[in-house]
């Protein structure tokens, strides 16, 4: 029924969006830089389970597009492996919505892996990497476990700005 | 829009995602592209650093009146010292040119430099790089040299229009010439990836550097300014069989705690006619004896 009314709050997801991007580069220290957790793709993954209809592929190379800028990475690097990951969870979302907490998480944890897998292997084929591909792991992980606690923050701000 | 298959945008934005990244790495056309975007991401960087930047604040309007006084007391005893360092520059400086003029060699002249405020680190481990709250909106541009009292810093690798990025030296794809301050012996150093890690490639066994050594930049590969300190040369291992020597270095700079930043602005390109012979890269380090014995 929700799906029938016109869709609204763009300017909230934006926000959400650029909330992430802070906490993207927040400066850390070194060791915690290892475990910071994806934000801005834990964000779109949010939106694309909740409002399919309208966040998507597309949603997903822009913002990661917007990331590459925002880091430094080559152009497409992070663009690539958003639009990956927004994929990936418009193919699971239905099931998404039913799994127990535990489940989302590991699924969480295997969208980020599998869209970090896709930022590495961009970084490595033009020569920036220097430590080994299961290092993403450690943010992967991070993903997962702040995954439901910023669900249930964002999905305040979806009920209470009235985001569809 | 829902019905849309997903599969077809997500092969349209590989395909675009590839164009970008190879037109990234192999050429300057989508530099537009990152410097729009760069009006966005620096608000960001500059939001990120606004908790230092108030703490910092803070912390002014908190200082004791007798703390004040004393970093006045200290300052001022500093700048004593520097003047008179200073004066002595003046008469060295007016030497080096008369003796430059005979070796009809440019007069290198102090570059004028522009301070920035770091803003921001980059939060992948892989790199070693720094945002700086300058940019192309304040004329920095690609390939400027970065300076901090102490020594060289890196250079900057983007402008965006309020802000730049600059790359450390310690980065793992830095690489730069440089020369023992001692006897003129030239190498490459290159970055780790480590902070506070650098090491001298491809130095024969027989080279004379040792620790301790200061290591300065040549100005070949016109890109740093000729003869500010990088680094301090701080392990010299010889192994036998070893082609050549492993010699780490950590730079004069201090990297992981410097908040503001020199740019240098304008560099003249420095004619040096008794190093021209040889590319700026390759076996800098290996023909440090062979003197030009062209012409």
């Amino acid at each position: 029924m929700m799906n029938n009314e016109r869709p609204a709050g763009t300017g909230v997801i934006l926000v959400t969006f650029v909330v992430a991007a802070l906490l993207e580069v927040v400066p850390l220290n070194q060791t915690l830089d290892w475990v910071r957790p994806e934000w801005m793709l834990l964000v779109l993954l949010y939106w694309v389970l909740s409002l399919p209809h309208r966040i998507g592929v597309l949603w997903g190379f822009l913002v990661g597009l917007y990331l590459d800028v925002l880091v430094g990475a080559t152009l497409g690097q992070w663009a690539l492996s958003y639009a990956f990951g927004a994929y990936f969870m418009l193919a699971a979302y239905k099931r998404m919505r039913v799994f127990p907490l535990l489940q989302q998480s590991a699924v969480v944890f295997l969208l980020v892996g599998s869209a970090n897998l896709v930022a590495y292997l961009v970084q490595e084929s033009v020569g920036r990497t220097l430590y080994p591909p299961f290092t993403i792991l450690y943010s992967a992980a991070a993903s997962a476990v702040i995954w439901r606690p910023m669900c249930t923050a964002l999905r305040w701000t979806q009920h209470r700005f009235l985001v569809r | 829009m829902y019905s849309a298959n997903p599969t077809y945008r997500l092969l349209i934005a590989l395909v675009l995602a590839v164009v970008l990244m190879a037109l990234d790495q192999r050429s300057k056309w989508v530099e537009p592209v990152r410097y729009g975007f760069g009006y966005l991401t620096a608000p960001v960087h500059y939001l990120a650093h606004l908790p230092v930047d108030s703490a910092r604040w803070l912390g002014r309007l908190s200082e004791t009146r007798s703390n004040l006084m004393e970093s006045r007391e200290r300052l001022e005893r500093q700048v004593l010292i520097l003047e008179q360092k200073v004066q002595r520059l003046a008469v060295l400086q007016a030497e080096n040119v008369r003796l430059r003029e005979l070796l009809n060699s440019s007069a290198n002249l102090d570059a004028s430099v522009l301070v920035a405020e770091i803003i921001g680190v980059d939060p992948d481990p892989n790199r070693q790089e720094l945002v700086i709250n300058k940019g192309g909106q304040d004329d920095v541009l690609q390939g400027q040299a970065v300076l901090e009292s102490q020594g060289l810093i890196g250079q900057v690798v983007e402008a965006g229009p309020l802000s730049a990025r600059v790359l450390l030296i310690t980065d793992a794809s830095h690489a730069m010439s440089v020369q023992v301050n001692r006897n003129g012996v030239r190498a490459i150093l290159a970055g780790t990836g480590q902070g506070s890690r650098l090491r001298l490639l491809y130095v024969p066994d027989t080279a004379d550097i040792r620790e301790g050594d200061l290591l300065v930049s040549t100005g070949l590969g016109q890109l740093y300014p000729r003869g500010y300190p990088v680094a301090r040369v701080s392990r010299v291992s010889h192994q036998s069989g070893a082609a050549f020597a492993e010699i780490e270095a950590r730079p004069t700079a201090r990297l992981d705690r410097v908040s503001h930043v020199l740019l240098v602005q304008s560099m003249e390109p420095v004619s040096m006619p008794d190093m021209a012979p040889e590319p700026p890269s390759g076996e800098a380090g290996s023909s440090q004896e062979t003197l030009p014995d062209d012409e």
